[in-house]
């Protein structure tokens, strides 16, 4: 089962509900964690995993060959990301703002133009324990998170749960890790900010069409509109996290709650257990 | 003019309520929140409106279904995936939609806008329509105008509406003849941080003294570096671990970057928040008392950039 951490904002505890859910069910079934955080991944210095693989992610880039190009700017004009122009009758290539469409070549009238791979970050694997862990790293200065996260999840196997930590927000990056998951938890925290992107991320995981639920982090630490709207809005929340400087002192450590506190096991548990009632009880709905 | 851009690597380290107290210090400026994906700083300053503007993405692939002749090129050649065939529709066979009983269909969520699908479509049926992507607001505060943005749910081209909302900023200090922009960053290190990153006088980072948050620093120190833009850096809840202050510490001082300041960790923080009011417009305690130290020393690191 493919299941996808995400929240509105940053900093809500995506990283922990992951890293906390894969060492409590890692004893009992096979588990996966891909970081799909590409810009920041941060699970791995959680998780502490060893690397063994690292890839190289790259998009096919344009090539100019000055023989053949007769500087007739057809695939500049075609290009919609501005990754080529025409000046003095030569064509300048930035591979940064490329996203690898290839329009240029095709529009190319003498078969000047033709792709190189152009490095935009990696991904490396590797195993934490009883964890198969992957994340994706962009490089810095890349402005394109998506290829990255696809590659990333690429990765991902049919047995056993596969957990993906998402980037925040509700835009591009997070719609390529939300996108074909069987079940999407929402992160969030009881203040306005938390409300606010909670909103935003709901209606961005409806939009994509994956079931979704709601955990509270820092849960005595603010008011009570997250919940009331949860309650409105008929979203089960699943799990809250009450806020103690203990956590968060073992957070800035890097440790794990269920490692420092084993009381913490059975509840992460018990959410995995909702979320497989949930996603179940949404096959039979849906007749699948 | 200067511009003070507030970012943070990652989010929820506090740089909104970092920068709505910096606007309650502030004279003479105007403030942009360029985290346009999930805007909150409105949630603070409480903006009267005074302007809607549309805002226009990438185009999006159309299908004229009653042009397409289902021969499936455009699927071959999309290299986003975004391009299907469909489930046969029930009465398809008869219909204008398209032959055998199919028609093509974009995933928009999955479209880039590259274009490349019209190109290679013998039939000529495809077009890229314009797409509307979210708003951006001019907005007044009782700390000056704010320009803001809220880009639509699942949409791409934030870094596109991040370059608006500070143009917009902009054309509106000069307007004002305002001294300063703050400006608050999207989180993060690609294509929204950098199109905000560009050109400011100054890049605030706010980290938090954990590993995630020391490990985030770094990164978008490297990608402000990239930009050759100054960097100065603010440790927010100090105290919640100061060993690892201490380690972000040396490691500050190891890099060449000055800490603008340390703001412990306070209970009126939240109770700001949740109240939605500026830190330093309601509170009298060690952080916001923090906070205006640290205001004075941005103060002198951007007057003798201005010298420089």
């Amino acid at each position: 089962m493919l299941v996808t951490v995400a929240s509105g904002k940053g900093g809500t505890g995506k990283t922990t509900i992951v890293t906390n859910l894969a060492l409590a069910l890692a004893r009992k079934m096979p588990v996966q964690v891909l970081d799909c955080d590409v810009e920041e991944p941060n699970a791995h210095l959680f998780l502490e995993p060893v690397f063994q693989e690292e890839e190289e992610v790259t998009l096919p880039v344009p090539e100019v060959d000055n023989t053949k190009c007769n500087g007739c700017g057809k695939c500049s004009e075609v290009c919609a990301f501005h990754a080529l122009a025409v000046a003095g009758g030569k064509v300048i290539t930035f591979p940064e703002m490329c996203h690898g469409c290839g329009g240029c070549a095709i529009a190319c009238p003498t078969g000047a133009i033709s792709e190189k791979p152009h490095r935009i970050g990696i991904v490396a694997r590797g195993q934490a324990g009883r964890i198969d862990f992957a994340h994706g790293k962009i490089d810095v200065g890349v402005p394109l998170a998506p290829p990255v996260i696809r590659a990333v999840k690429r990765l991902a196997r049919k047995e056993g749960l596969t957990l993906i930590d998402a980037p925040p927000g509700t835009s591009c990056p997070v719609v390529a890790a939300v996108k074909d998951s069987d079940f999407c938890l929402l992160v969030t925290e009881p203040t306005p900010f938390g409300l606010n992107d909670l909103k935003l991320a709901v209606g961005m995981v409806r939009e994509v069409g994956v079931p979704f639920a709601v955990v509270i982090n820092r849960s005595t630490l603010g008011d009570l509109r997250v919940e009331r709207y949860c309650r409105q809005e008929r979203i089960p929340i699943l799990l809250k996290i009450p806020f103690d400087k203990r956590y968060a002192a073992t957070y800035a450590r890097g440790k794990c709650l269920v490692e420092e506190y084993p009381d913490w096991v059975p509840p992460f548990i018990g959410l995995w257990q909702e979320i497989e009632r949930l996603v179940s009880q949404r096959a039979r709905a849906t007749g699948n | 003019m200067q511009e003070l851009l507030v970012i943070s690597g990652k989010g929820g380290t506090g740089k909104t309520s970092i920068v709505a107290a910096l606007a309650a210090l502030a004279e003479d400026k105007v403030l942009a929140d360029c985290d346009v994906d999930a805007a909150d700083l409105h949630l603070l300053l409480r903006p009267e409106v005074e302007s809607v503007n549309e805002f226009y993405g990438s185009s999006k692939a159309v299908i004229e279904a009653g042009r397409c002749t289902g021969c499936g090129r455009c699927i071959e050649v999309c290299r986003f995936g975004a391009i299907t065939k469909a489930a046969p529709v029930a009465g398809g066979e008869n219909s204008a939609s398209g032959s055998r009983g199919s028609i093509v269909q974009v995933d928009s969520l999955s479209c880039e806008g590259c274009g490349v699908c019209t190109m290679m479509c013998p039939a000529g049926a495809i077009t890229m329509k314009p797409n509307l992507a979210g708003y951006w607001y001019i907005s007044e505060t009782p700390y000056g105008p704010l320009v803001h943005a809220q880009l639509g749910l699942a949409e791409d081209n934030s870094g596109k509406l991040v370059t608006k909302v500070r143009q917009e900023a902009r054309r509106l200090a000069e307007e004002n003849k305002a001294r300063l922009i703050i400006t608050d960053g999207p989180p993060g290190i690609g294509c929204p941080v950098i199109s905000s990153l560009t050109g400011v006088t100054l890049a605030l980072v706010v980290t938090e003294p954990t590993v995630a948050g020391w490990h985030d620093l770094e990164r978008v120190v490297k990608l402000a570096g990239h930009f050759k833009v100054p960097v100065t850096v603010c440790i927010n809840k100090y105290d919640l671990a100061p060993e690892k202050s201490r380690e972000i510490e040396a490691y500050c001082y190891d890099e060449g970057l000055t800490i603008a300041g340390k703001i412990p960790f306070d209970a009126d923080v939240a109770r700001a928040l949740v109240n939605a009011v500026p830190l330093t417009a309601c509170s009298r305690g060690a952080a916001a008392n923090a906070v205006k130290a640290m205001w004075d020393s941005l103060l002198v690191r951007m007057e003798k950039i201005k010298m420089q």
